[in-house]
């Protein structure tokens, strides 16, 4: 499929030019639903088997459905993105993301408590909520970005779930900066499998915040113990949160509410794991990285993953262009590829082996096999310079 | 008072309104801003890439 220039035609404007994906966005609330869904389907059949609905949608029915539906490489033309980003009803399509949400929330609470679920589907529920808490981080993504201070306000909202307060500064000001550099904890390297980059990501990324944070702050003459620590507001809604979930139904939920925050912010990793393989900024001769353009993410136009995570895989220009909103952002020609949508990237991901197998041969493909010119795990170097280096 | 536009998104930083947040009160002049200093709006450029508004 060939991807139509941005430009394309002076004449269309926005009474001649329709958006063909401006309904399939709400199919982004599908998932924060999913913990109703799987309530629905054990009732219907009496499985509990179905508790695992939102890990099975995500890591079986999605992958196989990015294959079957393909991919889309349409641009909205250049005459309509500024209608197309002012057009109200897309924010709105991100905004009741968020009462869906936790309302599936305090519905699993009451069903962890109700002492109906026997343990197996108890977990299989904290799984499926998970889910939920993981995609949440990218609907706060899509939030955390823009300038409006409801916005943002949202996007702290939708990270309580799964206690990844923190990512809202680091997101921003430390990943968007440091982006496809080896000082980036967020980008994955040449050689690193996803179970070394979880704990590096994890961990890196939290004291990276953490640090960010201390300077602004320090510039306003606080320390990090201050009410006005962006980081220790956004942990206390997680724990508002939780507190108030506990009091409510018991201590017999904690741990599935600590279980579904761990399992949201792994997925999110996941994906982090796989926007950025390998691709790295070059250093000018003044010392600086070169500007972050399309080609330091990977991108995608699988339209099943793209519509249930706002378009989040067509990431190069995400990078590019941080600010613009998903529904305008577009599939750019120079970006490397990844070779189906993200819910297949993450199965693969899971298996180091295969992901080697496929992504390191892409990413050799991308820099015409100049090792020279990728970002290397440092710990991976010799395996990989052994592997790959043959003629140099 | 002067005023400095990011190239990439066009966010502008006014002398005369600082950015409180950031910790630049109103009137924080633009050669006491960090070089290293980041958009805070697309954090793709920083101070350096940043130009001089007319």
């Amino acid at each position: 499929m060939t991807a139509v220039p941005a430009d394309a035609g002076d004449t269309l404007t926005p009474t001649t030019w329709r958006d063909g994906k401006r309904y399939a966005w709400l199919l982004g609330l599908l998932v924060p639903t999913l913990p109703f869904i799987a309530y629905g389907l054990v009732q219907a059949t009496d499985l509990g088997v179905f508790w695992y609905f939102g890990p099975a949608l995500v890591f079986g029915v999605f992958p196989v459905l990015d294959v079957i539906v393909g991919t889309d490489a349409k641009n909205p033309p250049d005459s309509v993105i500024k209608w197309l980003e002012q057009d109200r009803y897309y924010r709105w399509c991100t905004y009741i993301f968020l009462p869906v949400q936790y309302a599936g929330l305090v519905f699993a609470c009451w069903l962890w408590a109700g002492g109906d679920l026997s343990l197996l589907d108890s977990i299989g529920l904290a799984l499926t909520v998970g889910m939920v808490s993981g995609i949440a981080i990218n609907t706060a993504h899509e939030l955390g970005h823009k300038r409006g201070n409801l916005e943002r306000s949202l996007s702290k909202v939708a990270l309580a779930q799964s206690g990844y307060g923190h990512f809202f500064i680091e997101h921003n000001r430390g990943h968007h900066v440091r982006v496809a550099t080896p000082e980036d904890p967020a980008s994955s390297r040449l050689g690193e499998s996803f179970y070394a980059f979880l704990p590096r990501t994890v961990l890196g990324s939290l004291r990276s915040s953490w640090e960010l944070e201390g300077v602004r702050l320090g510039r306003l003459g606080k320390t990090h113990w201050s009410l006005q620590n962006d980081i220790l507001n956004a942990w206390s809604m997680t724990v508002v949160l939780f507190a108030v979930l506990t009091i409510g139904f018991g201590i017999v939920v904690l741990p599935y509410l600590l279980a579904q925050a761990v399992v949201g912010f792994s997925l999110l990793e996941v994906v982090n794991y796989l926007e950025h393989y390998g691709l790295l900024r070059q250093r000018r001769d003044d010392g600086r990285y070169e500007i972050t353009r399309a080609e330091h993410s990977w991108n995608s136009n699988n339209v099943a993953s793209n519509v249930l995570l706002y378009h989040l895989q067509r990431h190069s220009d995400h990078h590019a262009n941080p600010l613009r909103r998903y529904q305008a952002l577009r599939h750019v020609e120079e970006a490397p590829q990844l070779p189906t949508g993200y819910a297949g990237m993450i199965v693969l991901a899971y298996i180091p082996a295969l992901w080697r197998r496929v992504m390191d041969a892409r990413l050799l493909e991308h820099y015409d096999g100049d090792l020279d010119r990728m970002n290397i795990h440092p710990r991976a170097r010799a395996r990989v310079l052994a592997r790959y280096g043959g003629d140099g | 008072m002067s005023r400095h536009r990011c190239p990439g998104c066009d966010y502008v930083y006014d002398e005369a309104a600082g950015h409180p947040h950031e910790g630049f009160p109103p009137g924080t002049a633009w050669s006491d801003i960090p070089d290293d200093w980041v958009c805070p709006d697309c954090g793709v450029r920083d101070k350096l890439d940043f130009e001089p508004v007319e």
